[in-house]
């Protein structure tokens, strides 16, 4: 098999979810009403929109997420060939995870690392 | 030559390729592939359930489910029966189209990372070249289907729910990459029959000293978090935000991301079992013969399995065991503690593979 | 038409096709995941080239860049329609011309190349199997693998300031 099985396999999740959810349509009869539509916010009445402005917290850890992201993504080649390239390839990486790393004790030392 | 998967697949195929043309020789066999791995998620959702429910209960001193068949077998059969006859509803000021696009993405997710999984020996759907990596890129696409089910539904607990799960994911997607990559620098490729071939002499586990080890406990932390189990369960913490990013979730709906969620324990658990404990590889000690003879006789697809299943029991022993964390200690966990140890880990397991200590 | 071509131009047709639809759809949730479906029907195109590596980093970076992306709409966003700001004429007038600008240089970019030369090598080509791309990176292209190290600093260093402004 080869990079179609990968159309197959998402054809497949479609497939599986939808005859889930249609069966369970057809078997039931569904009705409506106001109250039944509206948000689950434990019983009480919903106030104002959920729509908002939010938390930059989870922004901040999410752009270092990403950095770090990139850089695991360099990582995986380099993996590979450590066997090949020998004492190298370690001499590299020490170098590259110490310029890394200064920047993650700065965000450390700034407080980027402690949530609120 | 026994019934072992790999045969079987063969003669199959073999079969198809005589009876009828390639065309439609190969479209009967993505048709059979399909219905396998639907078939799986369907017995894997009914079994992993029921287990959970056993050892919890086990976990308890109680009895767990016991009235629907013998010892409360199809108790989750009955469940998803009732599943199927509850109303889906969809509430009126959500974003429909997002709102019913959500749980296709999570289930589109979960069915592709199975492409390179090794279930027996020479019995997978694809052995790509990079498969660890495809795991770990693909599976974390989820995160978008969270996010969009969370904010799709308009409602302050799913968007906060997932918020968290967003930043739980990606943050512990970092550190189970780092020890991922251990074993990648000692088997020098990322195909997954490659990482298993390595690994005939015995597993990792028990061949790559104390860095591996320390790889390991931070694979299975990591893959926790990133399932959103307790003790890191924080997305749906029951008695903060209802249940998270699907708490507008009805009926089949719900079910589906129930099951994408116990899908992808199966998945996380599979990997680990791979790359740490040799995946079909049966256990071999040293110059054992007799033993590993006999060992060599169980169905390779039951080495998979048991080892997945054992990483999934010990996966649900944590959720009896540990107390839920707040959102602080948990980002503090990944980022003050895990991420700088598995950075370091790696170098360690750079030097053993480079000086060959491994064994 | 073999199978592989249909799929190509099938692929390309959507890619427009979404790629459009970031720029159309009024609601930036929207945008940004018709940007996703983008990135992942060119990753497509990477697979068709056997390019598994570059296939893979595209899903990886993209899916997480466009989840920042998705949580900085959510975050910096008011997403109520009512307060929408009412864009001004003139700025839409230098939209229409940087936009204009932009395609002109494409389209005399575009215009000498001889497309027949260029030959996609499907399914043969293993120039971007991951074990070739390290040895190159890794033996001939060291220095600037180190620097890019420095890049990531410059990006924590920036992430930290924005961030944690007060």
């Amino acid at each position: 098999m080869g990079a179609s099985s990968l159309i197959v396999l998402m054809i497949a999740a479609v497939a599986f979810s939808g005859i889930a959810i249609l069966i369970s349509k057809f078997v039931l009869k569904a009705t409506t009403n106001k109250q039944k539509g509206e948000p689950y916010e434990c019983g009480i009445p919903t106030k104002g929109p959920s729509w908002v402005q939010f938390n930059v917290g989870y922004y901040l850890f999410a752009l270092i997420f990403l950095i770090f992201d990139v850089e695991l993504i360099f990582l995986f080649p380099w993996a590979v060939v450590v066997k090949q390239v020998g004492w190298l390839a370690l001499v590299e990486i020490v170098v590259f995870f110490f310029i890394l790393f200064m920047g993650f004790l700065y965000a450390h030392k700034k407080g980027a690392l402690k949530w609120m | 030559m026994g019934w072992s998967l790999e045969n079987i697949s063969h003669f199959i195929d073999s079969w198809l390729y005589n009876e009828f043309d390639p065309t439609i020789a190969r479209l009967i066999e993505f048709l059979i592939i399909a219905v396998c791995v639907i078939g799986l998620f369907a017995v894997l959702g009914l079994v992993l359930i029921l287990m959970e429910r056993k050892v919890s209960a086990w976990m308890q001193v109680r009895l767990g489910p016991n009235r629907v068949g013998p010892g409360g077998m199809f108790q989750t059969v009955a469940d998803t029966l009732k599943l199927i006859v509850k109303e889906g509803m969809t509430p009126l000021n959500v974003d429909k189209f997002l709102f019913n696009l959500a749980p296709f993405i999570v289930m589109i997710v979960s069915m592709v990372v199975l492409a390179p999984l090794m279930f027996a020996k020479n019995f997978q759907i694809w052995d790509i070249n990079i498969g660890i990596l495809f795991i770990t890129a693909v599976s974390s696409v989820s995160v978008i289907g969270i996010l969009m089910a969370g904010w799709a539904s308009n409602n302050k607990y799913s968007l906060l729910g997932a918020m968290r799960s967003g930043a739980q994911i990606v943050s512990y997607e970092l550190s189970a990459g780092l020890s991922v990559l251990c074993i990648v620098v000692l088997t020098g490729s990322l195909r997954i029959s490659d990482i298993i071939n390595s690994q005939a002499n015995g597993w990792w586990l028990f061949k790559g000293h104390i860095p591996v080890i320390i790889a390991f406990v931070i694979f299975i932390i990591a893959v926790t978090a990133e399932t959103n189990r307790a003790p890191f369960d924080l997305a749906e913490a029951e008695s903060e935000l209802t249940a998270g990013f699907h708490t507008e979730y009805s009926g089949m709906k719900f079910a589906l991301f129930f099951l994408a969620e116990y899908v992808n324990v199966f998945i996380v658990c599979a990997i680990g079992a791979t790359i740490f404990l040799g995946g079909w590889m049966p256990l071999h000690i040293g110059n054992w013969n007799g033993f590993n003879h006999a060992m060599d006789y169980i169905p390779s697809f039951l080495w998979f399995f048991g080892k997945t299943f054992l990483l999934i029991f010990v996966i649900m022993w944590f959720r009896w065991t540990f107390p839920r964390l707040r959102i602080d200690q948990l980002l503090n966990l990944e980022w003050k503690y895990l991420l700088p140890i598995s950075m370091f880990n790696l170098l360690l397991v750079t030097v053993i593979a480079i000086l060959k200590w491994h064994f | 038409m073999n199978i592989t071509q249909i799929l190509f131009w099938f692929l390309s047709a959507l890619t427009v096709f979404s790629a459009l639809m970031v720029v159309v759809s009024k609601n930036p949730v929207y945008s940004v995941l018709w940007l996703i479906f983008t990135f992942f029907c060119i990753s497509g195109h990477y697979i068709m080239l056997n390019a598994q590596f570059l296939f893979i980093v595209n899903i990886i970076v993209y899916a997480g860049a466009i989840m920042v992306l998705f949580l900085f709409v959510i975050m910096l966003m008011n997403l109520n329609q009512s307060s929408e700001p009412k864009k001004h004429r003139w700025l839409r007038m230098a939209g229409v011309v940087a936009g204009g600008c932009l395609l002109l240089v494409l389209v005399a970019a575009l215009k000498n190349i001889d497309i027949k030369k260029q030959v996609a090598e499907t399914n043969t080509g293993d120039i971007g199997l991951i074990g070739n791309l390290g040895k190159v990176l890794f033996n001939q292209y060291v220095v600037p693998f180190e620097i890019s190290s420095i890049l990531f600093l410059s990006a924590m260093v920036g992430t930290v300031v924005i961030g944690k402004k007060e």
